[in-house]
């Protein structure tokens, strides 16, 4: 399902427009994704985050204005779309009755791919699931429901993820996990359009973050554009204290963070002194 | 129709058939209300009852049999509704299937569950005494009716199920339908009921549908019931079938 590659922004918004009755949810939203590129669109609850996403995954029609995934319109050609994407919901969408393998191997199928078993038994493999394979996923943890749930998006390599909240109600390990797997994704050459109320998870992920504000987006850069915005750093020396996951990470040992939970003490040593 | 229609429907079938191998209980709770009608009216009030009729559990069969259906046609509603609820109707509305077997998929596993909770209800009544001169094509005729039935229930459920808030709305809508068989002949005949009562008792679908189906095993001549009660059924399922992919399209259209 590889073989309809589009040139040019593997999403393009614009001047998108959607009301709620009375209630203006979107009032004309631009921006574009580059191929292979993890954007984030940052908002407050409420500011139309899963609105854009729902309208890109043609579950909901605009009401004005253009969208195009992987080169083809959402309105007039949702089929084609549907076979460029893979949407993962604000809530782990993953059937509780079956097990985890189950789950996967419904998805294969219905994408209408040849040996669905094959493929469940690859991305089991690589979401760390083997074990749990066999299991009714209504007995799996957070972050397990969470990895199956990307997992499912992932078959049939779609050109573009869409991964909306993918880390509200998680742990703090579960949601390392969570971002080890977004960024092995865009790795594989795979565009992930994520939302998030978290400006860390941007930050950490993002190759270019867009925050949508009361219906617009207001900003649209790297990182390092948005923080070009603020004037210019000033140079202060401030004893670092360490944060809250910083010390879960020290006691509970280190989960994939890259180290720095390990040296906590030679942290603050050394930007004690001015 | 999209090509991939039947292949699609077929997947989901399976997968909310092992939904239902892995909680029987929902057969055994759709059967357990009717089997317990049956008992009591059978074995408590039948003795009162005169339907002019020899054998009364032959007389109450078929209402019986219709809230069987009645009673399970709720957990499409269900189980609809846990889909749109979880996130998985989203997952599975984004993905490249024919959209519609999503909701065909619900519709004929309700078929199934019904047709084994019918059968377990007729096993018990015919433990109860329950006989008939039926052949092969009289029971297919019987059967016909009842699946017409179901899948007219069942859309219904559909409706329920999209456009429900709540859990127990979902399933709520079932009760005056599984109250219906009360007032018609599917009890006692029409005949002894006050005048208002049994003219709305003569003229609802239930009376048709269970006189027909009576009539059939006792293999007497049906006359016009049967066209009646083909009517009743084929008229619902195609006004509830409307109603359910207008709450449908309403739903993806958001």
């Amino acid at each position: 399902m590889t073989t309809h590659q589009a040139t040019g922004p593997a999403i393009h918004v614009q001047g998108l427009q959607k009301s709620y009755k009375k209630v203006e949810v979107l009032r004309g939203v631009d921006f574009d994704v580059t191929q292979g590129s993890i954007f984030a669109l940052l908002g407050s609850n409420g500011a139309g985050k899963t609105t854009v996403i729902n309208i890109l995954a043609t579950l909901l029609a605009a009401d004005a204005g253009a969208a195009a995934v992987n080169g083809y319109d959402v309105a007039t050609q949702a089929a084609q779309v549907r076979e460029s994407i893979s949407l993962t919901g604000q809530f782990a969408a993953v059937d509780e009755i079956l097990t985890g393998r189950e789950n996967l191997v419904l998805v294969a199928r219905l994408r209408h791919l040849k040996n669905p078993g094959t493929i469940a038994e690859e991305l089991l493999d690589r979401f760390t699931l083997t074990e749990a394979a066999g299991r009714k996923v209504a007995t799996y943890s957070g972050g397990m429901r969470r990895r199956l749930d990307i997992a499912m998006s992932l078959i049939g390599n779609p050109e573009v993820i869409f991964l909306d909240e993918p880390t509200t109600g998680l742990d703090p390990a579960a949601r390392i996990e969570v971002w080890q797997a977004v960024k092995e994704l865009a790795a594989h050459g795979t565009t992930v359009l994520l939302t998030t109320q978290y400006l860390d998870e941007a930050e950490h992920l993002a190759d270019r973050i867009a925050i949508l504000h009361e219906g617009r987006i207001i900003v649209n850069g790297t990182l390092p554009e948005l923080k070009a915005l603020l004037p210019p750093a000033k140079v202060e020396y401030v004893e670092k204290q360490p944060t809250l996951e910083d010390v879960f990470f020290a006691i509970v040992g280190d989960n994939g963070k890259d180290g720095d939970a390990g040296d906590l003490s030679t942290t603050v040593n050394s930007e004690e002194k001015p | 129709m999209n090509k991939h229609f039947i292949g699609d429907t077929t997947v989901l079938l399976g997968r909310s058939l092992r939904h239902i191998l892995r909680s029987p209980d929902t057969i055994i709770t759709t059967t357990i209300m009717p089997i317990a009608f049956l008992l009591l009216f059978v074995y408590v009030f039948g003795g009162a009852i005169n339907t002019g009729s020899d054998s009364y559990v032959s007389y109450l069969l078929p209402g019986i049999l219709l809230i069987t259906i009645a009673s399970g046609v709720a957990y499409t509603a269900y189980r609809l509704f846990l889909d749109l609820k979880g996130g998985i109707f989203e997952r599975f509305q984004s993905m490249p299937i024919a959209r519609s077997s999503v909701l065909w998929a619900h519709v004929l596993t309700s078929l199934v569950a019904n047709l084994v909770s019918v059968a377990v209800v007729v096993l018990v009544s015919l433990l109860m005494g329950f006989r008939t001169g039926a052949g092969v094509l009289t029971w297919l005729a019987v059967a016909g009716i009842l699946i017409l039935f179901t899948l007219a229930l069942t859309w219904l459920a559909v409706i329920a199920g999209l456009s429900a808030k709540t859990v127990d709305g979902a399933s709520a809508f079932s009760y005056p339908l599984i109250f219906l068989p009360f007032i018609s002949s599917a009890f006692v005949p029409t005949a002894s009921m006050p005048g208002p009562v049994r003219a709305f008792a003569e003229n609802q679908p239930v009376t048709s549908i269970v006189d027909t189906i009576r009539n059939l095993f006792a293999q007497q001549p049906v006359g016009t019931d049967i066209w009646v009660a083909l009517a009743w059924c084929l008229g619902i399922l195609v006004i509830a079938y409307v109603l359910a992919m207008a709450a449908y399209r309403r739903k993806i259209s958001g």
